[in-house]
């Protein structure tokens, strides 16, 4: 063997070097990326599963907490214009201009409903006025619609219309067009937009939406009433004297009508207060402008009895306030729940884990028994134990330590919902305590009690600090569960005993705010990792046993 | 024979009986004394009671039936902390989640000692077993020499006048086990304790103990100082449970005083002494050491019995050599010669002639 056959081991201070010259960290990575792969591949269909069912779909409900984008999508220039406001008495003509034409095209989608709702979250009222808008819009556009039509039937007709807008090039496609294939894209004839600028921008406006949602040919589809608002607009401003394309003469003549004296016009403003008189008011043009950003703080300020203001935010009156409250609750009896679980299951799990093997299984299976049982009959089975014509207070009725007038009341209140959570979840309390002292040697006991301990000594130096992992493990497991815990409330916990949650059920069903929904749910998660980065750094999260 | 009834006697069992199960007897009949300051092993197989009586005088298990006496006192019905008897676990028993000096604090705070008090003894227990820099740490930093140590402290550091040790080196590993052996019969002896000690390992109970009760099947087999119990043997259990033993069978042929002589089932005829065979036809089975065996004529006493025996392994072992012969009808007849200058190395399939004192040879009950 040669020096130069020799392996280098390590050059003068650099990495170590494998056999053929590699750095070893290089080497060794190769090899084992294999095994990573391997195990990577492995694990990858519940990776994936949990991420495509799970994960995404949470995530996607934590983004509604700030989400707030259908206000300035639906009416897109309105929401611009408001930003300008001042916010003191009424907006400026301008924003009822943008806002006729927002909310045309928002009730021709059918989204001004769906607007309404949002708002109605803010302000009460706000879902009926878009809805009765969605419908009265029409009214301040058929006031020119029909005048133009008096002038010349061509008006409400749809070739004309695209021929004056569309250039000769889309026109000609148009024509060609057959059912079945794509749409050519619209195009605007050149000089149009400068002649008349807010009829261009409709009509565009117009073909996109029977392009892409109607899916019908412009020349069959006479505009909408909007168009012709908007032609009105131009023709009082604009100078088409010099027009000479399509239909110059018709536009000519319409400018002719336009000017005469006895044209009939209508202020947006005054169509608006002709739908509803709210319009009129300052407050739902608050309302529109504070919730204009596309992210908003307003759900979870909700969640914590709060609300936006022009002002900043500030607390809801006294007799509004309800989540801080159930917020206190669901922590004070997800926290009796827990101690209940302790106090209950200890006993139980010291004498299952000092019991011989075949005795203390047969007592783990009754310990396990009720998860065997749907979790609503035993819900129900406390209902039928605990109500005042149930089991219970029977029996004492019955050997008269309650008289039959004062029959108590244990069901549909606070103590209902603690007895039967603490009955459903003590198993989650008991198994990981037990499989923690059954590891706890018996001669630790003996050591104790032979170096001059007393039974309780014994325990509460020697046992009990040993079998603490067991019990912060039952406690998180157990009062994680029972924070977020909603059927046994909903069933036994009447007005007085529901959790958070059975609001959060509330909205995601019921109002269908989502958003306020979303924001109570990531409250209460964040609530849950506070308190365990709190265990972590009290107890330990190491010392948290399972088994 | 196990004595009885010692009224000076510093531990006392008298007629102790234990059942579990209340039909079967785990320990029978159990009577044993020792004095104060003596070293006791209790030595036996698994299951043969030993630790059973250990729990008994510690007061974990009550006695079904008789009488533990400590220091003249019955303390059947005392509970075990209010005994004052130091013990040594298996596993070590430290607990886990107090440090070292808080472990041998535990005993003193139950015994409401001042905090000047209990610190100058835990300091003082820790420098006696040579572990005074390890007070802070916990049990499970430690090795397993290390908190063996600690928990002889433990036991030690309360000062009882009588120790219970419950197999405590058994997971040493066999250098440090005979470090640790020494160490302990040291200590006990230094401090004047009384030590009761359980193992199942012959070695550890001969070499520590002042006495030796050998168990099985819930009886002492035989107490006895450690020479005297691997050199006379009073039962071929104790012969076959102390030390390497070879054993013949055959019949009691006839029997003079301290001697007797015995029918080999091969046919051969040999000279034996006595132990628990009383009369003549009775099946026995002889016991010789394998070191009392001696093949060179030279060296074999005037008429001394001698027996052909084949050569079927020899083993080198370095300070011994041991050599595997067929004597009458045994092929495990084992013999073991010092590797001195002048022994012969055998070759298997030589014939050779054995033989070995009369008074070596140990005629016990065929069981």
């Amino acid at each position: 063997m040669t020096a130069s056959t020799d392996v280098p081991e390590k050059d003068a201070n650099g990495p170590m070097l494998a056999a053929d010259g590699t750095p070893l960290k290089k080497s060794l990575s190769r090899a084992l990326r294999v095994q990573k792969m391997r195990a990577l591949a492995l694990v990858a269909p519940l990776l994936i599963f949990v991420l495509v069912t799970f994960i995404a779909p949470i995530g996607d409900m934590l983004f509604r907490s700030v989400e707030n984008q259908i206000v300035s999508d639906t009416m897109p220039t309105t929401t611009a214009a408001l930003a300008d406001w001042d916010g003191t008495g009424l907006p400026p003509d301008q924003v009822f201009e943008d806002a006729y034409y927002d909310l045309f095209v928002a009730a021709e989608r059918k989204e001004h409903t769906r607007l309404g709702s949002r708002l109605n979250y803010e302000q009460t009222g706000a879902s009926s006025l878009f809805r009765k808008s969605g419908r009265g819009l029409d009214d301040i556009g058929e006031v020119y619609q029909d005048q133009f039509e008096d002038l010349d039937k061509n008006w409400d007709e749809a070739q004309p219309w695209a021929e004056m807008m569309g250039s000769e090039d889309w026109l000609a496609k148009e024509a060609a067009w057959e059912k079945g294939s794509r749409l050519p894209k619209f195009a605007l004839r050149d000089g149009v937009e400068e002649l008349l600028p807010r009829t261009a921008a409709q009509y565009a406006i117009f073909a996109g939406y029977t392009h892409n949602e109607e899916r019908k040919s412009l020349l069959k589809e006479e505009p909408w009433s909007a168009v012709h608002t908007a032609l009105y607009q131009d023709l009082s401003t604009q100078d088409v004297s010099g027009y000479s394309g399509p239909h110059a003469e018709m536009l000519k003549a319409a400018a002719a009508l336009v000017a005469s004296p006895d044209f009939e016009t209508v202020s947006f403003k005054d169509g608006f207060g002709e739908i509803d008189k709210d319009w009129l008011e300052p407050e739902i043009w608050q309302t529109l402008k504070l919730y204009a950003p596309k992210y908003t703080s307003g759900y979870f300020l909700n969640s914590v009895d709060m609300k936006l203001t022009p002002e900043g935010a500030e607390a809801r009156p006294e007799n509004e306030r309800i989540y801080i409250m159930l917020f206190k609750r669901t922590l004070f009896m997800s926290l009796v729940i827990t101690c209940s679980c302790i106090l209950l299951g200890y006993p139980v799990a010291y004498i299952l884990s000092n019991l011989p093997a075949r005795k203390a299984n047969l007592l783990m299976i009754l310990v396990l028994l009720p998860f065997w049982t749907s979790l609503l009959v035993r819900t129900s089975a406390w209902k039928i134990m605990l109500q005042q014509q149930g089991v219970i207070n029977d029996v004492l009725v019955w050997i008269g330590l309650v008289a039959d007038d004062g029959r108590l009341t244990m069901i549909n209140n606070q103590f209902g919902t603690i007895v039967a959570m603490t009955h459903i979840l003590l198993p989650f309390m008991i198994l990981p305590m037990y499989s923690v002292m059954s590891t706890i040697p018996h001669s630790y006991v003996r050591a104790s009690k032979s170096l001059g301990a007393t039974d309780w000594t014994t325990f509460w130096r020697v046992y009990f600090p040993q079998s603490v992992p067991g019990i912060g493990a039952g406690s998180i497991l157990v009062f994680i569960l029972a924070i977020g815990y909603y059927i046994t409330p909903e069933i036994v916990g009447g007005t007085t005993g529901t959790f958070i949650s059975n609001r959060i059920a509330y909205h995601i069903s019921t109002s269908l705010n989502w958003g306020l929904a979303a924001a109570l749910g990531s409250i209460l998660l964040a609530v849950v990792l506070i308190l365990y980065w709190a265990y972590d750094r009290i107890v330990g999260i190491d010392n948290v046993k399972l088994g | 024979m196990p004595d009885t009834g010692n009224s000076d006697a510093f531990v006392a069992f008298e007629r102790v009986q234990k059942s579990y199960d209340g039909e079967t007897l785990v320990v029978k009949d159990l009577n044993l004394s020792l004095p104060k300051g003596e070293f006791l092993t209790m030595l036996g197989p698994s299951g043969s009671g030993k630790t059973t009586c250990l729990m008994m005088l510690a007061g974990f298990e009550t006695a079904t039936h008789g009488e533990i006496k400590l220091d003249g006192v019955s303390i059947n019905n005392i509970p075990p902390h209010k005994r004052g008897i130091g013990m040594v676990f298996q596993n070590y028993a430290l607990f886990p989640h107090m440090t070292v000096a808080e472990n041998l604090s535990f005993p003193l705070e139950v015994r409401k000692m001042g905090k000047s008090d209990r610190e100058a003894k835990v300091k003082r227990a820790l420098d006696m077993v040579e572990m005074g820099a390890f007070g802070g740490r916990r049990p499970a930093q430690l090795s397993g020499g290390q908190q063996q140590r600690i928990a002889l402290a433990r036991a030690l550091v309360f000062e009882p006048e009588l120790v219970l040790m419950d197999e405590p080196l058994g997971a040493l590993d066999k250098q440090l086990r005979e470090k640790m052996q020494f160490e302990i019969t040291d200590l006990a002896h230094r401090l004047g304790i009384t030590v009761v000690y359980v193992t199942h390992d012959q070695t550890e109970a001969l070499t520590m103990s002042d006495r030796v009760a050998v168990f099985n099947d819930g009886r002492i087999q035989q107490l006895a100082p450690p020479d005297q119990l691997y050199e006379q043997p009073e039962n071929s259990f104790v012969a076959q449970f102390i030390g390497e033993n070879n054993t013949l069978e055959g019949t009691v042929a006839e029997i003079k005083g301290d001697h007797c002589v015995v029918k080999l089932d091969g046919g051969e005829v040999i000279d034996a002494k006595p132990v628990n065979v009383t009369k003549v036809g009775e099946r026995t089975r002889v016991s010789i050491r394998p070191e009392r065996v001696e093949y060179n004529k030279d060296r074999l006493q005037e008429g001394a019995h001698t027996l052909k025996a084949k050569v079927l392994e020899f083993i080198y072992m370095g300070d011994i050599f041991r050599t595997r012969l067929e004597v009458a009808g045994n092929r495990e007849f084992v013999i073991k010669t010092r590797n001195a200058p002048d022994q012969v190395r055998l070759t298997p399939g030589t014939e050779i002639e054995i033989g070995w004192l009369p008074e070596d040879c140990r005629a016990l009950d065929a069981n």
